[in-house]
């Protein structure tokens, strides 16, 4: 390897590859920056803008000799290449406050039901707002009106906890080659659709052990007879929160 | 069997024939899914099989792309598809009474298709028609100037089935409505002008970059440096080209004068694109048209081919070999955000609309990855007058920063409207005495997602330097309410979202709903405080810049014309949005109970006095 580059992540001198975004750097020094849509495995998205940073901001002195803090551009960090030098912050209050009305946007768009959906303990949306200390959604639900579909023998579709990250969609494309799931629909009305001319997961070629089975962030990819397993305190996140082990739960290959 | 039944056996003979004019090319599925529908009316399930099968795409992507346009359904919407343009300029003129009347002559619920399957109605956003409106679309063919009489015709046509090409003519007729002419829409040029004048490649960019061209469409760019950077880029692969793209998706609330340009000067657009062409190296330019335009297709084609004829176009163009380039116009399908040149690209590609993460930038990988120069159709009419009459000659009108004219799009309050052609360099006083403005409130200018300008700015200037803008130039006297000025631009961005991001998909409609919750007399401190927190996020955090300037037109009221918020707001800090005795509303209609027993306040306060109530119990 060359000399090491490295850029600054909160004041901490973070070393990157060339090629790198600013989000794989990170998680690959272990420091974490909340994400969902991103996923080490497929192309990056930059949709659900919770890794969003602050990129190059500087104080000058004015001629009054006040210090005034320009504030850098903000940019997902999951699609915006590391370069050598760059200041990022990221645990910072008003990128923090960012995400948690993110977060509460996400909360308020779909039926997130935590005490009763099966996910609930490993669902990365849940364990994000619990990191970010969300605790409400703050703005009026939308109570939307979705589907749940069970014509899978194995699967079940349940859309009102869909934050339309498309990482069902990527997995599908680019690793199963199936193409199984597509975005239709547009704004407020943007839903995720089967491949096929019912509409149904039932009549698509998804079998359970596809990566596009296996990476629903939150709980619309379920799979059928192993709902609430793992009991209350003892569930991925009962144990310690999403940021303690960003590598173990977020960028290196085979997570489930 | 009429034409059109998707049931019907015809609808796979329309879906062959169409695959096979466009070579079953998957990123023709814009132009496939539009020529389909309009024999089949809607896009059946069964035609979406077919077409994902011709195309060989995965069907849910086609699905994914009928379903993202405005334009296109899925599910069966009427012979006659009535769509009100509802810009704030047509709501002014009265658009919502004469719908309403449409509707109730129709015996229709808005967005419902009529019983008999014979006629829907509905909104659409602006149609680029402002200065003719309240205007509508029926099946995508603009009526300008709607008056009550003129719904009452059109309910009488459409329940008499009467096909469209045997409505009267001047219901259609569409007006250039030009007011003032500068150096552009008065320019002395014949066609081939420009082309005659073309020095080399080199040079011809030079005069470009000389002249001082930037962008029209409102971002301002250097149309020479835009050029140089497309010409410097390699194209790759197997089909490695250079691309001319015109954005003719015009859909800025408030702007129409693309219209005007690809109306009545066609030619200067299409020379323009072929200097470009020129300069960069490239032999296929395309016209991305927005569907609102749809009836410009025909003689946008007529022009084209009398330029091929002129040997303008095509082949060794005016006898120089190795100079060939054609231009395509494709259509859009409704859809606001791919008038943003990444989502632009993709709509071009057959996708949906959704705007791409830049670097790279289209000058790079812009059409199918290639170098691609995408400009605005009044930049580029501005290039072929450039090319022909010089840089120096240019550079004279307008500012130092701001060089040559622009032309704006003037609605609402005033007694001209219409396009006027301005230097750069004009105050706002100037264009609103001009258009016959009197006791003007405030000025829009640069649509929804622009600057509301209030009377201590009207010293300002149209400028990049100081007031940029795409052209639209709405007014308001001081009978208007600029809350609902803001509401309406606040659902505009709701309906023109791509949905693409969290901030804006969820942002824009949380903004609406807040202003709805003011309107309806349910706000308070804590609602506009939501809403200042929604705006930085959409601000902050969206992925393109339909997001980031979807907020602006409430900040700019919020900020400059604040007692029309104050006049609402009726509660100090909070109040819900949810309404008890609304709620049960819907129970009423179903009932058809009315009394005050079915309403929630009166039977609270009976109850609270000791009062029975019952069913049918009048007052």
């Amino acid at each position: 390897m060359s000399d090491p580059k490295t850029f600054f992540l909160d004041e901490e001198e973070i070393p990157f590859e060339e090629g790198q975004t600013i989000i794989q750097a990170a998680l690959t020094a272990g420091k974490y920056i909340p994400h969902l849509c991103y996923h080490p495995e497929f192309k990056p998205h930059g949709s659900c803008k919770l890794c969003t940073v602050r990129i190059d901001s500087r104080t000058v002195t004015t001629e009054d000799g006040q210090s005034v803090k320009i504030p850098g551009r903000a940019a997902a960090s999951c699609t915006t290449p590391a370069q050598a030098g760059q200041h990022v912050e990221s645990e910072v209050p008003e990128i923090l406050d960012l995400r948690r009305t993110l977060v509460q946007m996400l909360l308020v768009e779909g039926n997130h039901y935590c005490p009763s959906c099966e996910k609930s303990g490993k669902c990365l949306l849940q364990g994000l707002a619990y990191d970010l200390g969300v605790m409400d959604p703050h703005f009026p639900q939308y109570f939307s009106k979705r589907e749940v579909d069970a014509s899978h023998p194995d699967i079940l579709l349940d859309l009102n906890r869909c934050i339309l990250c498309e990482l069902c969609v990527r997995a599908s494309a680019e690793v199963d080659k199936k193409n199984v799931f597509a975005i239709s629909g547009r704004g407020n009305t943007k839903h995720l659709i089967c491949n096929s001319e019912s509409g149904e997961l039932g009549d698509t070629n998804l079998a359970a052990t596809d990566k596009a089975a296996n990476v629903c962030p939150v709980g619309v990819i379920l799979h059928k007879r192993h709902g609430f397993e793992v009991p209350y305190g003892q569930r991925r996140f009962d144990k310690a929160p999403i940021s303690d082990n960003p590598v173990q739960y977020a960028p290196v290959k085979e997570q489930v | 069997m009429p034409k059109g039944n998707p049931n019907g056996s015809d609808a796979g003979t329309v879906v062959s024939a169409v695959l096979a004019r466009h070579g079953a090319d998957g990123t023709r599925l814009m132009q496939i899914l539009r020529e389909i529908q309009e024999e089949t009316e809607w896009l059946s399930p069964d035609i979406l099989t077919r077409v994902a099968e011709g195309t060989r795409l995965p069907r849910g992507q086609v699905e994914g792309v009928a379903g993202f346009y405005h334009f296109f359904h899925t599910e069966p919407l009427g012979r006659y598809r009535v769509l009100w343009s509802d810009n704030i300029t047509d709501r002014m003129a009265g658009n919502a009474d004469l719908m309403a009347r449409m509707c109730k002559k129709l015996w229709l619920k808005p967005g419902r298709v009529s019983e008999d399957g014979l006629v829907s109605v509905d909104t659409t956003s602006c149609t680029g028609l402002c200065d003719q409106g309240p205007a509508l679309l029926v099946n995508y063919r603009p009526i300008t100037r709607m008056t009550a009489q003129r719904v009452d015709q059109i309910v009488e046509l459409i329940r008499h089935k009467t096909p469209l090409a045997e409505w009267p003519a001047e219901f259609f007729k569409v007006e250039d409505n030009i007011r003032r002419k500068d150096a552009l829409l008065g320019a002395d040029f014949a066609p081939g002008d420009a082309l005659k004048a073309l020095k080399s490649p080199q040079e011809v960019l030079d005069s470009v970059k000389e002249s001082g061209l930037r962008g029209r469409g409102g971002a301002g760019f250097s149309t020479g440096q835009k050029w140089d950077f497309c010409r410097a880029a390699v194209g790759t692969g197997p089909h490695a080209a250079h691309y001319v793209v015109c954005n003719a998706d015009e859909g800025e609330p408030g702007t129409f004068k693309d219209r005007v340009l690809l109306a009545s000067y066609a030619g200067l657009v299409f020379e323009g694109m072929t200097v470009s062409g020129y300069v960069i190296g490239a032999r296929k330019g395309i016209v991305y048209l927005r569907g609102e335009y749809r009836y410009l297709l025909e003689p946008l084609n007529a022009v084209l081919e009398k330029r091929r004829a002129a040997k303008l176009l095509g082949k060794s163009i005016l006898g120089r070999t190795g100079f060939d380039f054609d231009i395509e116009v494709h259509l859009g399908a409704g859809a606001y955000v791919c008038g943003e040149e990444t989502a632009l690209l993709e709509s071009l590609e057959g996708k949906r609309g959704v705007p791409r993460k830049r670097p790279p930038f289209p000058v790079t990988a812009g059409y199918l990855g290639q170098p691609t120069a995408v400009n605005n159709v009044e930049t580029l009419a501005s290039a072929a007058l450039i090319a022909a009459k010089g840089a120096a000659w240019y550079k004279s009108i307008g500012t130092p920063k701001s060089a040559g004219t622009k032309i704006l799009s003037i609605s609402g309050d005033c007694e001209r409207p219409g396009i006027y052609e301005y230097p750069y360099g004009v105050k706002v006083s100037q264009v609103l005495a001009d258009c016959g403005a009197r006791d003007t409130q405030a000025c829009q200018i640069a649509g929804a997602s622009g600057l509301c300008v209030a009377p201590n700015e009207f010293g300002r200037r149209i400028a990049f330097e100081d007031i940029p803008t795409g052209g639209s130039f709405m007014i308001f006297d001081n009978t208007r309410d600029m809350f609902q000025v803001a509401r309406n631009f606040a659902h505009f961005f709701v309906h023109e979202s791509c949905g693409f991001c969290t901030p804006c998909r969820v942002g824009t409609t949380l903004l609406a709903n807040a202003m709805d919750k003011i309107d309806e007399g349910h706000g308070g401190e804590y609602d506009i405080n939501d809403i200042w927190r929604v705006i930085r996020t959409l601000k902050t955090a969206s992925h393109c810049g339909l997001g980031q300037t979807a907020g602006n037109a409430v900040a700019d009221t919020l900020q400059k014309f604040r007692p029309s918020y104050e006049l609402r707001l009726n509660v100090r800090d909070f109040e819900p949005a949810f309404d008890l005795d609304k709620a049960l509303s819907k129970m009423r209609e179903v009932t058809g109970r009315d009394d005050p027993g079915a309403h929630f306040h009166i039977a609270h306060r009976k109850s609270r006095a000791g009062l029975g109530t019952k069913a049918g119990d009048p007052s």
